[in-house]
């Protein structure tokens, strides 16, 4: 069992908790990721880390409460446990050599994207880090990013922080200001990763994207999280979770996103489900 | 051998095992082999001619002495029968479930040359089903049977001590990682532990058994008894650490240099999918046999949302290729609802798959199209799979692996339309370990190259057996493997 120490809802929809698991504390780099399953009857979901404390024993992770499993973990409490948290997981992102790089959040991202810049920020790069929310109330980080970057710009969809629009113009208007990046990093909606590496592609940016399919053991043997790369199906969780952005498919990894909706509605109002969108 | 002290049975054909109705167990996962009654395991016992030769222990990769216990069973001792099935193998409830008994120790049976051969893996199922109901019975046979060993009885210390690469040393002491918990592993875990070694299994997933746990289905094997075997270990000083995926977590050195243990067996497995490579096998509503099975059998998603993990199921589905996983795979998609059709390359005589299987899945209403092969997968405006092109074969010259290589048929090609598309074409072994043990010599194909008698690697202290030695193979034959690195590992330990 995995002693989960802290629960501090974010804002309405988001969780942060931070569970006792030393071993993969001495272990977890940033981009790496955990696999949960909150008790017997649980599914296995990914998350990826947000933050780790090696002395303590502890990992951060953040989560959005929009499914069965994440609305369930939402309402756990300090001094529950978890049955099962494998990890670390997946390939650290490769952040060496990097000397000015952009790293974009969308939503949740922010919270997964938050530990690279961190590592960036300390080992003398400049970051600029560029997030994107909905409205001023559902901002993530803004304080620990403040502390942990060269610049922080955050964008809303409905410009209620008065910083209306989108991720990728704030990136386009400080490519065009000449920040000259050579590393940039999103994580996010894969609908916002495609975006961003459609605007850095003209200027040959290094771009990498953090992918979150669908996975299910989360150790390479069931090809659940299968991520169309250049011609070929790569797993996100072996060979991932980041990718080249400019090779990556991203309207393939949208529609097996969406493989498995109509069980998650199901899933989340309780009631039985085998009625595939393709059945 | 001894004379027999009782009557043989002279019926050329097996006693008849029960099993569910196939029309009836299509629908369920309840376990399609219902087993032996006392009675009828008594009269198969009595079919063994206690034959002078034993071609079955031979035959039999773990070296049970089959005749000994059937001797047992044919005498209503099945205590005793149990106690010598299980001194040779750790896991008699699983091999008498799903080893290919026709190519092993029923193979070579004498019996089998004038009609059918006894039934021994249906008898050694018996005998540890029978000890799970009889706990304390099984244990004070074992007890006994170990004292009269200690006691110098030479009978019982040829069965305790027994088989083909058994330990003899005794290993108190020394401390051996195991990664990896399928049946390589815990039958290496397993002979370890019966010579005091102190033993611990990390296991990836947060259940141990490897294939015996996500691959092979409930109807064939239970997943209750795999974990209710695989607890037995423990009992004798295997313990066991779930969620520890070795490459990441911990890596082999670490293990040796900080962990302080003396040896490491990796018996990781081959459990990386492959794809067929054609057009469109991204579609929704295809996967590998490995996702479908993983849901249904680990994630037990057949009770979805009791259980909160979700499986697909299409109304009509292909799955392709021809091995024991593709028939898990159509047999799995059948319970779930799906009419089911196996697309397989080659001919029915070429299919790997076990006899017994194939005839299972026929009899639950699954459909073959042989000499067939899928050449694209055809999907609708919403990007779920709508059909899936095929063209005939026919059967050319043999290849390299001596089986017929199949060939186009020009103009031949067809298409089925399905919602739901399953590839069950092999698997490979997963680069990891391999990747992040210096000093570990592999193959081009990731495999870890290893001594065919010890087992070891050229790591010193490094073992390794099972699928990631020889590639995707049989349950029994990873036993076989554990249990000759088992022994590899006790010569290491008591070198010098």
């Amino acid at each position: 069992m995995y002693p989960i120490e802290q629960v501090e809802a974010l804002n309405p929809e988001v969780t942060r908790m931070v569970v006792r698991a030393p071993e993969i504390a001495k272990k977890i780099k940033p981009g790496q990721f955990i696999m949960l399953r909150i008790d017997e009857v649980g599914e296995r979901i990914p998350l990826t880390m947000n933050d780790c404390d090696p002395e303590a024993g502890t990992i951060t992770i953040i989560f959005q409460a929009v499914g069965a499993t994440t609305m369930r973990l939402a309402q756990m409490k300090a001094g529950d446990a978890l049955l099962d948290f494998a990890g670390p997981l997946g390939n650290p992102t490769e952040l060496e050599g990097a000397k000015r790089a952009c790293v974009i959040g969308g939503g949740l991202g922010t919270a997964i994207a938050f530990p690279q810049a961190k590592w960036l920020y300390e080992h003398g790069c400049e970051v600029d880090v560029i997030t994107g929310f909905r409205n001023v109330d559902l901002v993530l980080l803004e304080d620990e990013i403040d502390a942990h970057s060269t610049r922080q710009i955050i964008m809303t969809d409905d410009g209620s922080n008065g910083n209306k629009g989108l991720v990728t113009q704030a990136l386009q208007q400080r490519i065009d200001e000449g920040a000259d990046y050579d590393l940039v990093l999103a994580v996010g909606p894969v609908i916002m990763m495609k975006f961003v590496a459609a605007t850095t592609k003209p200027y040959g940016i290094k771009t990498l994207v953090s992918m979150n399919p669908l996975m299910i053991d989360g150790t390479g043997m069931c090809g659940g999280c299968r991520v169309k790369v250049g011609d070929e199906y790569l797993h996100a969780c072996v060979d991932g979770p980041d990718f080249d952005g400019h090779l990556v498919d991203f309207d393939d990894a949208m529609r097996r996103g969406v493989m498995y909706r109509t069980f998650e509605s199901a899933a989340r109002e309780g009631r039985d489900c085998n009625e595939g969108e393709g059945a | 051998m001894a004379r027999m002290s009782y009557e043989a049975n002279k019926q050329k054909t097996r006693v008849p095992m029960p099993e569910l109705d196939p029309v009836e167990r299509a629908k369920t996962f309840d376990e399609v082999a219902l087993g032996y009654s006392e009675e009828e395991a008594v009269l198969e016992a009595r079919r063994c001619i206690q034959c002078p030769n034993t071609p079955c222990v031979s035959g039999c990769p773990v070296g049970v002495p089959i005749p000994r216990f059937i001797e047992q069973v044919a005498q209503g001792n099945f205590a005793r029968a149990y106690a010598i099935v299980k001194s040779a193998n750790a896991l008699p409830a699983i091999c008498g479930r799903v080893c290919p008994q026709e190519s092993q120790c029923e193979g070579v049976c004498t019996r089998g040359k004038n009609g059918e051969p006894v039934a021994i893996g249906r008898l050694e199922r018996f005998t540890s089903d029978w000890a799970f109901t009889h706990p304390d019975e099984a244990k004070r046979a074992m007890d006994e049977l170990r004292e009269e060993c200690a006691a110098g009885d030479e009978v019982a210390c040829s069965i305790w001590r027994s088989a083909e690469g058994a330990v003899s040393k005794d290993l108190a002491g020394k401390r051996v990682a195991v990664i990896g918990s399928g049946p390589a592993s815990l039958t290496c875990a397993g002979e370890l532990a019966k010579r005091g070694c102190d033993i611990t299994v990390f296991e990836a997933l947060h259940k141990v058994g490897g294939v015996l746990t996500y691959g092979i289905p409930e109807f064939r094997l239970p997943k209750d008894l795999v974990q209710r075997e695989v607890s037995k270990l423990g009992d004798s000083g295997v313990s066991f650490e779930t969620n520890a995926l070795v490459g990441k977590l911990y890596d082999i050195d670490e293990l040796m240099e900080e962990r302080g243990f003396d040896a490491v067996f990796v018996g990781t497995g081959a459990g990386l999918p492959a794809y067929l490579g054609i057009e469109g096998e991204g579609l929704n509503g295809t996967m590998v046999a490995s996702e479908l099975l993983t849901r249904v059998n680990l994630m037990k998603a057949y009770r979805f949302p009791e259980y909160e993990t979700p499986v697909y199921a299409g109304k009509k589905c292909v799955v392709v290729g021809g091995g024991n996983v593709a028939m898990d795979a159509a047999r799995t998609a059948r319970r779930l609802g799906a009419e089911v059709t196996v697309v397989y390359r080659r001919g029915r005589e070429e299919m790997p798959a076990r006899a017994e299987e194939i005839h299972h899945a026929e009899q639950e209403g699954i459909e073959f199209q042989l000499l067939t092969n899928p050449v694209r997968a055809l999907g609708d405006d919403k990007g779920w799979i709508s059909g899936l092109e095929c063209v005939r074969m026919e059967l050319g010259e043999p290849d390299a692996s001596g089986r017929r290589r199949p060939q186009e048929v020009p103009g031949s090609e067809f298409v089925i339309d399905i919602d739901m598309l399953v590839m069950a074409v092999g698997s490979k072994t997963n680069p990891l370990i391999a990747k992040t043990t210096p000093g570990l010599e592999v193959t081009s194909r990731n495999l870890i190259v290893a001594d065919e008698r010890t087992c070891a690697t050229s790591k010193p202290g490094v073992f390794a057996g099972g699928d990631t030695v020889i590639g995707a193979a049989t349950v029994i034959l990873a036993m076989g493997a554990g249990k000759r690195a088992a022994a590899g590992i006790g010569e290491y330990l008591t070198q010098g």
